[in-house]
């Protein structure tokens, strides 16, 4: 198990940006938000929780088409398929680390993008503690949606659609928390069940991708 | 009487749609038929005006919307259980008639929307849900026509079906803890003291009904269309080995 | 005619986009009914004259 996570770490960094290429989006996305809606503070304040998150859930989305696909060209999924590990345990592994490439630096990275967008310090310890509770199950997901378009030719578009409409309850309650923590009120509520949520799809979405890829491979 | 699951057999499914579908459709046309005329002639609302006959299209059309995702939810669980084709056709062709009561119930909400509470849109829990599901719908039928192998498309779209259930539930709920509506509450209850008067209701019920066996009689057709069109690839593919 | 009142155009507009929307539901789904059952009948017939 270790060994699949520390070789596709490995891939996922030899193919060039597994890190750089999701952080310079996020930044590409908040330089670009102040262009559209106008350089005043006050604004941005209130917008930034949306924007951090929407930029977080866009980015994470860029590297998914990856996490089977390279996998399913060489024939390698076909091995981990059979290999003494469950399907469910690798497909975990490879959300694990999708996490790690994406999640991880986004949610260390993240003060830094809120700086740029005039995020009040208050709100800061929220968005990282939202955003650490919250991308783990984007990544799941995310690999549920890659397993079920990875035998498509142009399967990308098609894995946006399926994917962002199973994002939206993760994403209304981690910007949720963020703007509480902004305005000063008790953000723990969404907080929790944001947790609830990423807790229940670690333990069930697996298995749904798992049953996704198994068709896929027959 | 036969059990149930012998109607999973394409042939046997065929010959009973085939002469169940003339009494729908013929049902589903009268009673959608007087519903309608009937709920275009009720007098006006005092406070809504005239704006209360939208409701005839909106309340059914929402109703069958979330019903016939319900309905793609079970009929995909006897697919992945059981492995009845005519199962997964059924989801497969119930799936564009629910996006256009979803579309329907969107679009006369907004309509009506715009006199009563002056504004086309707003992000009101309801609204927003049916938005949602109006995605999950579109994500639902575009996995479908993406898989090329029939059988695997409809696990897929079984496993995605699933998955976007409860999603979509989720959601409902985040939406009303992000934003607490506009809308009423439930419009029609059982309980005593109605909320709403019997010069409205009984129309509206028809219409519900109306709605229901239209559905029924779409959705028996469009099985059928979806057993044609497998059988004919069969045949040609039969064709190509030969 | 009977009287809509103020809101006429309203209501007017939502029975039209809903009545259109589900008359193009029943009309696509009559029209690929009739597309299939054709080709079927097509592929039946000449499979007969080919096998006698």
């Amino acid at each position: 198990m270790l060994s699949l996570l520390l070789r596709d770490l490995r891939l996922a960094v030899r193919a060039g940006g597994g890190f750089g290429l999701g952080l310079a989006f996020f930044l590409i996305t908040c330089t670009l938000v102040p262009f559209g809606v106008g350089p005043q503070g006050d604004i941005l304040a209130r917008i930034a929780p949306g924007i951090l998150w929407v930029g977080a859930l866009l980015a994470c989305l860029l590297s998914l088409d990856r996490i089977f696909a390279l996998d399913w060209e060489d024939g390698s999924l076909d091995l981990l398929a059979t290999a003494p590990l469950p399907l469910e345990g690798t497909v975990a592994i490879k959300a694990l680390a999708h996490w790690i490439t994406t999640g991880l630096p986004l949610t260390l990275a993240a003060p830094l993008f809120g700086i740029l967008l005039h995020l009040p310090p208050a709100a800061m310890p929220w968005l990282v503690a939202s955003l650490a509770l919250g991308t783990p199950a984007l990544s799941v997901l995310g690999a549920f949606g890659a397993a079920l378009t990875v035998g498509l030719r142009r399967g990308g578009l098609l894995l946006s659609l399926l994917v962002l409409p199973l994002y939206v309850p993760t994403l209304i309650f981690g910007a949720e928390a963020v703007r509480r923590g902004a305005e000063g009120l008790g953000a723990s509520t969404p907080l929790v069940l944001l947790a609830g949520i990423t807790a229940a799809t670690l333990a069930l979405v697996p298995f749904a991708a798992a049953a996704a890829l198994r068709v896929n491979l027959r | 009487m036969a059990s149930l699951w012998e109607y999973a057999n394409p042939v046997r499914f065929m010959r009973t749609s085939g002469a169940l579908l003339p009494w729908v459709t013929a049902a589903a046309a009268a009673s959608l038929g007087i519903g309608l005329v009937w709920g275009f002639l009720t007098p006006e609302d005092y406070k809504q005006g005239s704006t209360v006959k939208i409701m005839f299209l909106h309340v059914p059309a929402a109703m069958m919307a979330i019903n016939i995702w319900v309905m793609m939810l079970v009929a995909s669980l006897i697919w992945l259980i059981r492995r009845h084709h005519v199962s997964a056709l059924a989801a497969k062709a119930a799936a564009p008639v629910g996006a256009v009561m979803t579309l329907i119930a969107l679009a006369t909400g907004a309509i009506w929307g715009q006199p009563m509470w002056g504004t086309w849109w707003e992000w009101d829990p309801r609204m927003t849900s049916f938005l949602i599901l109006f995605l999950f719908y579109l994500g639902y039928m575009a996995l479908w026509s993406a898989v090329e192998n029939p059988d695997s498309a409809a696990d897929l779209t079984g496993v995605l079906c699933l998955v976007g259930s409860v999603f979509a539930l989720l959601s409902r709920y985040a939406v009303n803890f992000w934003n607490q509506g506009l809308h009423q509450g439930a419009t029609i209850s059982v309980a005593p003291g109605d909320r709403i008067s019997s010069t409205y209701s009984y129309p509206l019920y028809l219409c519900m009904l109306g709605f229901f066996l239209l559905f029924v009689a779409l959705l028996l057709l469009r099985t059928r269309t979806e057993i044609r069109i497998r059988r004919l690839a069969a045949l040609r593919a039969r064709e190509l080995r030969a | 005619m009977i009287e809509l009142g103020k809101y006429s155009a309203t209501v007017l507009v939502a029975w039209g986009v809903s009545l259109l929307l589900l008359g193009g539901i029943v009309v696509q789904s009559l029209m690929a009914a009739a597309r299939a059952r054709r080709s079927l009948e097509a592929e039946e017939a000449a499979r007969k004259v080919k096998h006698g």
